[in-house]
């Protein structure tokens, strides 16, 4: 019996009179990739926000990894990892800084960030770029290395919004892979994205307009739902109304 | 704790790394006291005089030699009435004019002579400050040369003698030093923290770190506590230049300066950290420190400009600025060499401040987190 890495029920965000959020609830099981998607200021960013304690909802319940998002925000960040769509890591400092500095805040011990940053070296063939400083590495190698450092700290469940922005598909078929490898290791994967294509490789989707959740299933299943022959077609069949 | 020297590693190898950023952190500290050492001063060499001479006698000659003498005031040629001091003036090339009326031998023997200064109005402080050293000239002139029947009668002339303490010689870089130091650490904590806090927000490296579990707080204390390192060694390195290049003198306690400092610093990253919560990019909060904080403590910290002759509005802004104090406190503690029980009252009004924007920013940097 897999327990929920995430729940949400009627969770809600409001921004002065705007809903930004409105009544959404979900789950989202264990060792899941769920895709969450929608079209630009739907509210994805926001309901993203809430559940990695960088918002406080408004009303409703939810809870991430088993704690509560408004008492437990702490506990939270503890249990997750994070990456933004600016892939952010600091251009200035080198592939090994930008991962010690990360191992560092999530407190790992010395011994521990040493073996990690060897073992992701490796597995990301970035070795022979270690002592170079992040900005000068290309965009595609940017994204790798931010997920794992997401990573680094073996989080239960990491989010990732819009990890794939502005880049060749090769290169996004290279990180989903990344992603299913993390799946296959237990870790959820909460995802955001554009891409309809990406939407395919999801476990199961929901797709956000103007706030509220209009579909939530397998991408085989809303295919048939919709009577739609791929994910494209069923967003846009859904985002038009 | 680990978390936190984990980020403050991460602060000094940007800081490092930053050629330019480093460039003005240790080169502007050391250009600026040069800067206002040569440039701000009220000293003069050579300024050039005319005289008008209209007694022509042996005692007019004898003034118009002493007053030249020193070397700071230069004998540019004689004229021959008013209407060529005025053309003399015109070319710019003369500041002061002497004019001696007929019959000073006599006058001076009955102990009623007169001679009138005419300086450059143009140029406000040159002119006092030439004038100011002519009349001394005189003074002095006249003790010598009177006969001594006039200073001893009833009714001798009345001498003025002026002495400046502590600055004896007016040297400006005096005056300028503290006000640098002024300017200095609040550009380093306020600017350059406030910067750094802005910058992450740009890059959205902000939010990974509000993810992690490192504490705001921390964050905020780690993000400081390289600028407060950097923000002494300038300190230390603009007293050091003050004294050895234009020999400022610190007849007080260095102590006492630290300590004063530590309290100024921290007035200066609170400010800083409240202008980053308000701040969404680099060049916000640049214009922000700028206009806020840059301009004020140049202008109404009695830096350059003397508050006491300013409006009423403007003082009472000066008087709110941390500046303010703090270079009182420094002219204090530097130039009259005077301790503790001496300044207390102004270290009080600044440690205050201190704590209001230290109490200020830690509010508004939580509620930014909500």
């Amino acid at each position: 019996m897999k327990m929920e890495a995430i729940k949400a029920n009627n969770l809600t965000k409001k921004f002065g009179a705007f809903t930004a959020v409105d009544t959404i609830s979900f789950e989202v099981r264990e060792g899941e990739v769920f895709g969450f998607l929608g079209a630009n200021g739907a509210g994805k960013t926001t309901a993203m926000k809430m559940l990695t304690g960088l918002l406080s909802p408004t009303s409703g319940e939810g809870s991430v990894a088993g704690f509560d998002v408004y008492k437990e925000a702490e506990k939270i960040k503890r249990n997750i990892g994070y990456m933004s769509q600016k892939f952010a890591l600091y251009d200035d400092l080198t592939v090994r800084e930008n991962v010690r500095f990360f191992g560092g805040i999530y407190g790992l011990r010395r011994r521990e960030v040493l073996d990690k940053t060897e073992r992701l070296l490796e597995e990301l063939e970035l070795q022979s770029v270690e002592k170079q400083q992040v900005g000068s590495l290309p965009l595609g190698w940017k994204q790798r290395l931010a997920f794992s450092v997401a990573l680094l700290h073996d989080p239960r469940i990491v989010f990732l919004d819009e990890p794939t922005g502005g880049v060749d598909p090769i290169t996004r078929r290279q990180f989903w892979e990344m992603i299913y490898k993390a799946a296959a290791q237990g870790v959820t994967v909460f995802v955001t994205t554009h891409y309809m294509d990406e939407a395919e490789y999801c476990d199961r989707v929901s797709i956000m307009v103007n706030g509220k959740i209009e579909a939530l299933d397998t991408p085989g299943a809303l295919k048939q739902q919709f009577g739609a022959g791929s994910m494209d077609e069923v967003f846009l069949k859904l985002a038009r109304g | 704790m680990k978390k936190f020297w984990a980020f403050v590693k991460k602060e000094f190898r940007h800081i490092l790394r930053d050629k330019r950023t480093l460039l003005i952190l240790l080169g502007m500290p050391v250009a600026q006291v040069i800067i206002f050492g040569y440039a701000i001063t009220n000293e003069f060499k050579n300024a050039d005089i005319i005289v008008l001479d209209q007694a022509k006698d042996d005692l007019s000659f004898k003034l118009t030699q002493k007053l030249t003498a020193s070397g700071h005031l230069r004998l540019n040629g004689t004229v021959q009435n008013y209407a060529d001091i005025h053309r003399q003036f015109q070319t710019g090339k003369v500041k002061m004019a002497v004019v001696i009326p007929p019959g000073f031998d006599q006058e001076m023997k009955r102990g009623t002579a007169q001679v009138q200064l005419i300086a450059d109005g143009s140029e406000p402080n040159y002119a006092s400050t030439l004038v100011a050293y002519a009349s001394q000239m005189i003074a002095t002139f006249q003790m010598e040369q009177a006969p001594a029947s006039i200073l001893q009668s009833s009714n001798p002339p009345i001498l003025v003698q002026t002495q400046m303490l502590y600055n004896p010689q007016l040297v400006s870089a005096y005056l300028f030093v503290p006000g640098v130091m002024a300017l200095i650490l609040m550009l380093i904590s306020a600017m350059m923290t406030s910067l750094t806090i802005a910058r992450e927000k740009e890059l959205g490296t902000m939010e990974l770190l509000l993810v992690s579990p490192l504490h705001p707080l921390l964050m905020v204390v780690g993000k400081v506590v390289p600028y407060v390192l950097i923000a002494f060694m300038d300190g230390v390195l603009v007293l050091a230049v003050g004294n050895l290049v234009f020999d400022v003198p610190i007849r007080g306690s260095m102590a006492l300066l630290l300590i004063m400092s530590v309290l100024y610093v921290l007035a200066a990253l609170s400010l800083g950290v409240l202008i980053s919560t308000k701040a969404k990019s680099q060049q916000q909060a640049m214009m922000m420190s700028l206009m806020a904080l840059m301009l004020p403590t140049v202008l109404l910290s009695d830096f350059i400009f003397p508050l006491k002759s300013m409006p009423v509005p403007l003082q009472v802004i000066g008087n709110a600025i941390p500046a303010k104090w703090f270079i009182a406190i420094l002219k204090d503690v530097m130039l009259k060499g005077v301790g503790w029980h001496f300044i207390w009252q102004k270290a009080a009004v600044l440690g205050g401040m201190s704590l209001f924007f230290l109490l200020l920013a830690m509010k508004n940097f939580k509620t930014r987190l909500a």
